[in-house]
């Protein structure tokens, strides 16, 4: 467990965060720019010191303002991948790779040169210099010099924000891979969704300096507070669920999740692996009947669990299906000429190419029970 | 007319090439420590400091040499320290000739090193730390070599400054043949005698031609050096 509970001033902005992050795992910190994200991973590095405050990583104490306790950066071992790569540029990439790893100390390496090497695809890259690297290429030896330092924990602060989406794209299989092949765990900072969805095990949202709210990455699909920083757009709930069925001649997989089945338009899953998706609540229409002669691949029932406000015209009604719980986003008109109340039997349909493009590799290891700050 | 130097130009040429080497030598470790702590410090009296290394610039070099006999000569408290202690004579001598340069070029050799220093992005440092260097071993095995461009510009510029430097070290180290006449000096001497044109005229062609030599290897070696640390 990763406890951080801190407080720092910065002219006129003030952190107070408190959150404790499951270890091993990738827990994001997500909110937008300037709600203190990277001033938090600033202070576990220790690069910062906070005004008042602790950061405690399994037994070790790091930072303790009580008990004046800190141990500088360089004893640490926590490994920082920062957002502009920081690579040496008068080493080559073999050498800014030997940097960390000659300097990790003479403990057993969890993780050793030619696997780092292997799992980054860096083969080709090794002598060349820093200068002669795309940015995508940048991040990744950034990642390979981190890990070869024996880290006992990753920090990883907007790794792709200076990507464009193609880059993005590139960079993010790699992060999946270590997330799921290697014990180290993760604190990543962003403030792109997808890069949430495809990488978080735990999610702590954070909105001017202070920690609204944390939990699974499922559980948080469902806060008022996620749909805050998202944007309505956004909005919708994340699901994980086993692939029951794969269909590649026509183009599409089963996902059991909760007690239903959705059929989503996906090639090449693997039966018995499980996905993560996300479904819009724009994208989720809502029936109080079973109705025959639809294109619609996907109608499962559940029954409605709540009712809550949305935009002004809009109401997100939350359906659960068998302990999964999916968002619809309808209109105030549509509520009240369905008459829709909480506790009534619905329907649920979905398109299956609206999930297109929405469903990755969920996190190998399960989720930790959700749980919010007091 | 240029065909052949005779052995007082020789030995004038030598003199001048070994007293700017020997002032770079002494003054570049020191440089490079000084500029580093005025760059990354804060402490009161800094500004003070700043000014105090930069005075040589705008003193008369003159006034410089004086300063010098006052604290390093024979006589003087630190001269007699360091001759009774280590033997070592300043004034009136080809090492007086060094200090005297070295104090005189010391402030463009900081400079130079200070701008490159400055280009230095912290950011790295801050990586090298969390790899687990140490505050030393983050100076030698990062800011130090991306410092180099700077260090070598510094260091080559004293050194071309310093093959010419005249009041401070006449002052301090006097004209003494095959000792302390260098090329400016030399000249010097051979413009003050009335058959010494001939003379005089070689020595400033030489001069230049050092000079010109010197700043455009200045230029070659910082180009290549700056490819070298990947800038």
């Amino acid at each position: 467990m990763l406890r951080v509970s801190v407080s720092k001033r910065r002219g006129e902005f003030a952190l107070q965060a408190a959150f404790a992050a499951p270890t091993p795992g990738v827990t994001a910190l997500f909110g937008r720019s300037g709600s203190g994200k990277s001033t938090l991973v600033d202070i576990i590095s220790g690069l910062l010191p906070p005004d008042e405050g602790e950061v405690q990583l399994g037994d070790t104490v790091l930072t303790s303002t009580q008990q004046s306790v800190s141990i500088p950066v360089e004893r640490r071992r926590i490994g920082y991948v920062f957002q502009d790569a920081r690579l040496f540029p008068h080493l080559s990439v073999a050498g800014n790779l030997r940097y960390g790893a000659a300097r990790a100390g003479p403990a057993t390496p969890v993780i050793v040169f030619d696997e780092v090497v292997g799992l980054l695809g860096l083969g080709d890259l090794l002598h060349r210099r820093p200068r002669e690297l795309s940015g995508g290429e940048k991040q990744r030896v950034a990642l390979g010099r981190a890990l070869l330092s024996q880290p006992q924990l990753l920090l990883l602060d907007e790794p792709l924000g200076s990507l464009d989406l193609a880059r993005r794209r590139e960079v993010l299989p790699y992060l999946e891979a270590l997330r799921d092949r290697l014990l180290i765990p993760m604190v990543y900072v962003s403030h792109e969704f997808e890069e949430v969805l495809r990488l978080a095990t735990h999610l702590v949202l954070l909105d001017a300096g202070h920690v609204v709210a944390e939990g699974s990455v499922s559980a948080m699909s469902l806060r008022p507070e996620l749909r805050l920083i998202v944007g309505a757009d956004l909005t919708g709930s994340v699901l994980e669920g086993t692939v029951s069925a794969c269909n590649d001649a026509a183009g599409v997989a089963d996902l059991a999740v909760g007690s239903g089945t959705l059929r989503l338009s996906l090639r090449g899953a693997v039966p018995g692996t499980r996905l993560r998706l996300q479904l819009l609540a724009r994208d989720v229409i809502l029936s109080t009947r079973e109705i025959a002669g639809l294109s619609v691949r996907n109608a499962v029932c559940g029954t409605i669990a709540a009712i809550s406000p949305d935009e002004e015209d809009t109401v997100l009604v939350s359906v659960d299906i068998g302990g999964a719980i999916v968002l619809a986003r309808i209109t105030r008109a549509a509520l009240s000429a369905l008459g829709l109340h909480a506790g009534q039997p619905i329907w649920a349909l979905v398109k299956a190419v609206s999930m297109r493009g929405h469903a990755f590799r969920a996190p190998m290891r399960p989720e930790l029970t959700s749980h919010s700050p007091s | 007319m240029y065909g052949s130097l005779n052995s007082a130009e020789l030995d004038a040429l030598r003199l001048s090439l070994e007293v700017a080497v020997r002032s770079v030598a002494f003054s570049l470790p020191l440089a490079v420590v000084i500029a580093w702590v005025l760059t990354r410090t804060r402490f009161l009296g800094r500004t003070l400091f700043d000014a105090f290394v930069h005075l040589p610039l705008v003193l008369p070099p003159v006034a410089v040499g004086y300063a010098l006999l006052i604290v390093f000569g024979t006589r003087a408290p630190v001269g007699a320290w360091l001759r009774a202690y280590f033997g070592i004579e300043l004034a009136f001598t080809t090492a007086g000739a060094a200090l005297a340069t070295a104090v005189m070029t010391f402030p463009l050799m900081v400079r130079a090193i200070r701008l490159s220093l400055d280009n230095v992005d912290p950011g790295l440092e801050a990586a090298a730390r969390t790899l687990g260097a140490g505050p030393l071993d983050r100076f030698f095995s990062i800011t130090l070599p991306l410092m180099l461009p700077g260090i070598l510009a510094g260091a080559v510029t004293a050194f071309a400054a310093g093959l010419g430097e005249f009041g401070a070290v006449i002052t301090f180290a006097a004209n003494v043949p095959g000792v302390t006449r260098t090329l400016p000096l030399a000249l010097y001497t051979a413009m003050q005698s009335p058959t010494g044109d001939a003379i005089a005229l070689h020595l400033a062609g030489l001069s230049f031609l050092l000079g010109l030599l010197g700043l455009l290897a200045a230029e070659f070696l910082v180009r290549r050096v700056r490819r070298f640390v990947g800038r």
